[in-house]
C-alpha cells in the first residue's frame, strides 16, 4: 500500500493493488452510482477477499448438511452452537492463521488462538477448551523447526495466559507444507441457553461501543494478505501480521462475559480479520440495520491515523458492542472495573448504510449488506492428471519386507506417528479442573461441571489421502473424527471444518475443493452430523506450488454420562482384545508406504459409510454399556500401530504400560495387514467375563468382531511378525519429537 | 471454615480453588477482588494461579503493589493462614511474604505434567493431615517454577524446616530426574518461620478428585480444615 490518504485517485493500479479484479471494480461503482474513494475502495477489498467474502468457496460451501435437531446456530454467525442439554449449550469453530504463522511463527499462532478464543466469548459462550491442528513440512529441516517451535510457544503462551486449557491437536510434517505451514486452531465453549447472544445490530439510536485495546497501524490489510500467494516479497509483508496481548485478551472476555450475563447488549462482534470495518458492516447486515461511526473518536494507539487506516487496522483484542437503551452507563462501569478502554463510537440507524465520519465528515457511505455479500464465483475445475497416477499404482510392486518389526520402530518414531507430548506438556491443558482424558488418548473429554454431562472433542485431517483420492479422503476425516469421538464413549453431534487449499483460481486447485465438499458433506449426511461453521484459507501455495488439499476437521461428542468415557490404553492383564472392523491388506495411501517405500500414492483406502456408521454406534452402545476397558482408533500406521499405542500411551496418564499377545487376522499381505490403513477399524480391550456380551453387540449392530488375543507381559507380540519389548516401543514413541528438537 | 480467593486481573486459577473447596471439601468461599481491601474475615486467604497482570515485568511484580495484598499482608502479621498456588507462589515471594524467588524454567518451557512431591514437614498448617515423607501425586503447570534462593537463605530456610515440599519421584526420592523445573534443590514449595504462609507451585486446586487424575490435593486442603481445629 503505497498511500493511504482520502484524496488518492482509483486508478486500475490502486484497484490491483487492493486485490480487485476490474469487474469488481466496476460492481463497486454500480453498488454506489459513483465511483468509491479510497476509504471506501479500501472496505470493499478485505470484505470482497477471500478470508471475509468466501467468493470462490461459498457457492459450494451452501451445499453442506448444517441443520439438525441440536442445532441452535449454524453457520454464519461468529461460532456454530449445539444444544446440549440441561440447560447448556456448545459453542465451537475452527479457524486458520496459516498465513500470519508462515511470517511469524509465534505471534501468527498467537494471534490465531486469541481471533477464536474470541469467537466463543462473543457468542457469551465461556471457552472451556482449545485444539488446534498444525502442518509443517519435515522436522528434520532446521527451518522447520523454527516454525514448529514457534509456532507451539506461541499457542501454548496465549492459551496458558488465557487460563483456557489446550486439550487435543495433531501435528503432522510433510514436504507439501513446507513452504505453507498450516496453523488451524479450534475453541470450544459453554453457555447457558438464555445467555446466548448475536453479532447483530437493531434499535434505530443505540449507541454502537468500542472496547478493548487501542487501534494502531498493525495488521492493515491482514485479510487481503491471506488471500494471496506466499512469496518471497510477501515474507517482508510483516506489517500484516498483528501482535498479541493475551492478558488484554482475557479482561476482554471477562468483561465481554459480565456484559452479556448482565443483559446489557442487543449484540457483540468481535474484531478480527478486517477489524471495525467487518464488525460494523457484519452487525448492521445481520440486524437488518445501518450504523454511523465517526473514527476520530476510536480510541488509536498512534497519531495521525488515517479513516482508512483506523477502519482497516487489524490490532487484536478489541470487540464492538451495540448496547440496549440506558445501559451505556452500567456497560462502561463494567469496562472501568477491569481497566478497559471504551468508547461510544456511533450508533445504530436504519438506513442500511455503512456510513463513516471522521470529526463529523463523512468518509465513507456505503450500503452495509453490499459488503457482506461479495460476488460469488464458480471457477472452472479439472482433474489434475496426476490422480489417474495414483489410481494406477500398482502395489504388488512394493517389496513386502523382510522384518515388519524394524518398520513398526520406524513408524512409531515417525514424527506424524510420534507421541506429541513435547507438544502438550507445553499447553495447560488441566487449567478449569474439568479435563478428565487429557491428551494422549483419541480425544479429549471435558466434563461440565454441575451436570453428568461431558464433551468430548477431537481435530483431525487427511491432507495425503486427499490428494490422492479428495473425495474418498474427505468422507474419510469426517469418519476419523467421529470415529475417534466413538473410541472414547461419546455420540458425534457436531462438526466445524477448517478448508485449506491451494489458488482457487486454478482448476485444479478448485477440482480438489469441489471433490473434498461433496466428500464432506455425503460423510456428515450419513453420520448424521451437521457442520455448524467454519473457515476457508485458500491461496496456500508458494513458488513451487499448492499444498494438500487439507480440510481439518473438529468434532464435538456429547456424553449425557461422562462417567463412561474411554481410554485408548490397555488397562489390565489377561483383558481380551478384539479387532471391530476388517483388517484388510491393502497399503494404498498409508504412512507406512510414505516413511518405509518413499511413495505418497496410490489408492487410499475406500470408506464404507454405513459399516462406518454401525460401528460408532457398536462402539457408543459398548460405552455406555461400561463393557470396554479400551477402545482405539485404528488408522494411521494400521493394525500395528494401533496395537502399540494401545499398550504404551497409559503413560500419558501415569498409568503402567503393558504388553499384548495377538494374532494377525485376515490373508493376503503382510505389510499391508500390519500396517495397512483400511478404515472402519477399532481394537478394544474388556475384562474376560465381559466378552460374550462385546461379541452379542457387535453382531446386533452388523460389526466384525474378531477376538484377537490377550493384554499381558512386557512385549507386544503379533502373529509370528513382531515381539517388541513394550518399554523399547514406548521409549521410540514417546521421546522420537524430543530427541529432534533438543 | 472461611476461605477468601483473592482476584487479580489475569488470575485463572480462581475457579478451580473455588470449585475444590466449595464443592469438593463442603467449605465456605468469597472471592475477593484486587481492588478491594476487606478480606471478609476469612479464616484463610488462598492466592491463586494464573498470570496476573499477563506476568508482565515479572512474574508476581505488578500484583504484589494490589490493593488486597496489603490486607493479605496485614492478615499474615496477625498469624491467619495463607497459601499461595503457583503464581500466589510467585506473588507472595515477591510480597517478601515468602523467601525466594521463582524463575524461568531450566528448559525455558511452559511444562504441564503429573509430579510427585514429598512432605518434608508436617508441622504445618498445611501440611499436618500427611505423614512424613508422604508422597502426593499432583499437578504442575508453569513456565517459571525454578525455585531459587542465596546459600545464606538456603541455609536459613533449610535449617528452619521451612522447605515442606519437594520434587520426587513416584517412591519418594528426591532426585534431579524428578526435578522438572531445576529448583534449587528440588524445593517445590516453602513457608515462612512463622509457618503460617505457605507457597508452592504444583496445583492442590486441580488434583482434589480420581476423576482428575489424582485426589492427593486434598491432604493439603484438609491439612488447612484441620489447622483451624487446632488453633480454635
Amino acid at each position: 500500500m503505497t498511500s493511504s490518504i482520502t484524496d488518492v485517485e482509483i486508478t486500475p493500479k490502486v484497484v490491483q493493488e487492493h486485490g480487485l479484479k476490474p469487474d469488481e471494480y466496476d460492481r463497486i461503482c454500480k453498488i454506489l452510482g459513483r465511483k468509491p474513494n479510497i476509504t471506501e475502495l479500501g472496505l470493499y477489498s478485505v470484505m470482497w477477499s477471500e478470508h471475509c467474502g468466501y467468493k470462490h468457496s461459498r457457492a459450494l460451501l451452501k451445499t453442506l448438511p448444517t441443520k439438525g435437531p441440536k442445532v441452535l446456530q449454524g453457520p454464519g454467525e461468529n461460532a456454530g452452537i449445539m444444544d446440549i442439554g440441561e440447560g447448556w449449550a456448545v459453542a465451537f469453530k475452527v479457524e486458520s492463521h496459516n498465513h500470519p504463522s508462515a511470517i511469524e511463527p509465534y505471534q501468527g499462532a498467537a494471534t490465531g488462538v486469541g481471533g477464536i478464543l474470541r469467537d466463543i466469548f462473543t457468542m457469551g459462550a465461556r471457552p472451556i477448551a482449545s485444539l488446534n491442528s498444525l502442518r509443517f513440512g519435515p522436522l528434520a529441516d532446521p527451518k522447520v523447526k523454527r516454525l514448529f517451535s514457534g509456532v507451539v510457544r506461541g499457542i501454548a503462551d496465549y492459551g496458558n495466559c488465557m487460563g483456557i486449557p489446550t486439550v487435543a491437536g495433531e501435528v503432522v510434517f510433510d514436504e507439501s507444507y513446507t513452504e505453507n505451514c498450516l496453523v488451524n486452531a479450534m475453541s470450544v465453549g459453554l453457555v447457558r441457553y438464555e445467555h446466548i447472544i448475536k453479532g447483530r445490530a437493531s434499535g434505530v439510536g443505540n449507541p454502537v461501543i468500542y472496547i478493548g485495546a487501542t487501534t494502531g497501524r498493525d495488521g492493515i490489510h491482514g485479510a487481503t494478505f491471506a488471500s494471496t500467494e506466499i512469496t518471497d516479497e510477501s515474507t517482508e509483508k510483516r506489517s500484516a501480521v498483528q501482535v498479541a496481548d493475551p492478558f488484554m485478551e482475557k479482561l476482554l472476555m471477562e468483561a465481554t462475559l459480565e456484559l452479556i450475563h448482565d443483559d446489557l447488549l442487543v449484540g457483540i462482534q468481535d474484531m478480527g480479520a478486517a477489524g471495525l470495518t467487518c464488525s460494523t458492516c457484519e452487525m448492521a447486515s445481520r440486524g437488518g440495520a445501518g450504523i454511523e461511526i465517526d473514527v476520530a473518536k476510536v480510541p488509536q494507539r498512534e497519531k495521525g491515523m488515517t479513516p482508512y487506516e483506523i477502519l482497516l487496522s487489524e490490532s487484536q483484542e478489541r470487540m464492538l458492542l451495540v448496547a440496549k437503551p440506558d445501559c451505556e452507563q452500567k456497560v462502561h462501569e463494567i469496562l472501568a472495573k477491569w481497566d478497559l478502554h471504551a468508547a461510544t463510537i456511533g450508533f445504530v440507524t436504519d438506513t442500511g448504510r455503512m456510513v463513516v465520519k471522521e470529526n463529523g465528515k463523512v468518509v465513507a457511505d456505503v450500503p452495509a449488506d453490499s459488503l457482506t455479500e461479495a460476488p460469488v464465483y464458480h471457477p472452472a475445475k479439472s482433474e489434475p492428471d496426476i490422480l489417474k497416477k495414483h489410481r494406477e499404482f500398482d502395489e504388488a510392486a512394493v517389496p513386502v519386507p523382510s522384518h515388519p518389526q524394524e518398520v513398526l520402530e520406524k513408524l512409531l518414531s515417525d514424527p506424524t506417528l510420534a507421541s506429541k507430548r513435547w507438544v502438550y506438556r507445553q499447553y495447560d491443558h488441566m487449567v478449569r479442573s474439568n479435563t478428565l482424558v487429557r491428551p494422549g488418548s483419541d480425544a479429549a473429554v471435558i466434563r461440565v461441571k454441575g451436570t453428568p454431562l461431558g464433551l468430548a472433542m477431537t481435530i483431525d485431517g487427511l491432507g495425503s489421502y486427499c490428494a490422492l483420492d479428495p473425495y474418498e479422503g474427505a468422507k474419510t476425516v469426517v469418519a476419523e473424527a467421529a470415529r475417534n469421538i466413538a473410541c472414547s464413549g461419546a455420540e458425534p453431534i457436531g462438526m466445524t471444518d477448517c478448508l485449506n487449499f491451494g489458488s482457487p483460481e486454478k482448476p485444479e486447485v478448485y477440482y480438489y475443493f469441489d471433490r473434498v465438499i461433496a466428500g464432506l458433506g455425503d460423510a456428515c449426511r450419513a453420520f448424521h452430523i451437521p457442520i455448524t461453521g467454519g473457515n476457508v484459507s485458500l491461496y496456500n501455495e508458494n513458488p513451487s506450488g499448492a499444498i494438500d488439499p487439507t480440510p481439518i476437521v473438529g468434532m464435538i461428542g456429547l456424553f449425557t454420562d461422562v462417567s463412561t468415557a474411554v481410554t485408548q490404553w490397555f488397562k489390565d492383564e489377561g483383558d481380551l482384545i478384539y479387532l471391530l472392523g476388517d483388517i484388510g491388506d491393502s497399503i494404498g495411501g498409508s504412512r507406512y508406504l510414505q516413511v518405509v517405500h518413499g511413495k505418497k500414492t496410490g489408492l487410499c483406502p475406500k470408506l464404507n459409510m454405513e459399516m462406518e456408521h454401525k460401528l460408532h454406534q457398536a462402539l457408543k452402545a459398548m460405552a455406555d454399556g461400561r463393557l470396554l476397558r479400551s477402545a482405539h482408533d485404528c488408522s494411521d500406521g494400521g493394525f500395528a500401530v494401533a496395537l502399540a499405542e494401545s499398550c504404551v500411551t497409559g503413560w500419558t496418564h501415569e498409568a503402567k504400560t503393558h504388553g499384548a499377545k495377538v494374532e494377525l487376522p485376515g490373508q493376503g499381505r503382510v505389510d499391508g495387514r500390519l500396517f495397512g490403513e483400511a478404515q472402519s477399524r477399532t481394537i478394544i480391550s474388556c475384562k474376560p467375563v465381559l466378552g460374550a456380551q462385546i461379541e452379542a453387540l457387535a453382531g446386533k449392530f452388523g460389526v466384525p468382531c474378531a477376538k484377537i488375543g490377550q493384554v499381558g507381559g512386557d512385549a507386544l507380540l503379533i502373529g509370528g511378525e513382531i515381539n517388541a519389548p513394550v518399554a523399547r516401543l514406548a521409549d521410540l514413541f514417546f521421546t522420537s519429537i524430543e530427541k529432534l528438537m533438543a | 471454615m472461611r476461605f477468601a480467593v483473592t482476584v487479580f486481573p489475569g488470575s485463572n486459577c480462581d475457579h478451580d480453588c473455588e470449585y475444590v473447596i466449595r464443592d469438593v471439601m463442603g467449605q465456605q468461599v468469597e472471592m475477593v477482588w484486587h481492588k478491594e481491601t476487606d478480606l471478609r474475615n476469612p479464616d484463610c486467604v488462598v492466592v491463586p494461579g494464573g498470570f496476573s497482570y499477563g506476568d508482565y515485568l515479572r512474574t508476581g511484580a505488578i500484583a504484589r503493589f494490589s490493593p488486597v495484598m496489603k490486607s493479605v499482608a496485614d492478615f499474615a502479621a496477625k498469624g491467619g493462614l495463607v497459601i499461595g498456588i503457583c503464581n500466589g507462589f510467585q506473588i507472595l515471594c515477591e510480597a517478601g511474604l515468602l523467601p525466594g524467588v521463582l524463575i524461568r524454567n531450566k528448559s525455558l518451557q511452559f511444562i504441564c505434567k503429573n509430579i510427585y512431591i514429598k512432605v518434608e514437614q508436617t508441622d504445618t498448617p498445611f501440611t499436618n493431615a500427611c505423614k512424613p515423607g508422604q508422597v502426593l501425586k499432583i499437578p504442575i503447570a508453569h513456565g517459571e517454577g525454578n525455585y531459587f534462593i542465596d546459600p545464606e537463605g538456603l541455609k536459613k530456610i533449610t535449617g528452619n524446616g521451612q522447605v515442606v515440599v519437594r520434587y520426587c519421584d513416584e517412591k519418594g526420592n528426591v532426585t534431579p530426574q524428578a526435578n522438572p523445573n531445576g529448583s534449587l534443590d528440588g524445593i517445590a514449595g516453602v513457608c515462612n518461620l512463622r509457618r503460617n504462609v505457605f507457597g508452592l507451585m504444583p496445583h492442590p486446586d486441580r488434583s482434589g478428585e480420581d476423576v482428575l487424575g489424582s485426589h492427593d490435593g486434598q491432604y493439603i486442603w484438609k491439612s488447612i480444615l484441620g489447622a483451624k481445629v487446632g488453633a480454635a
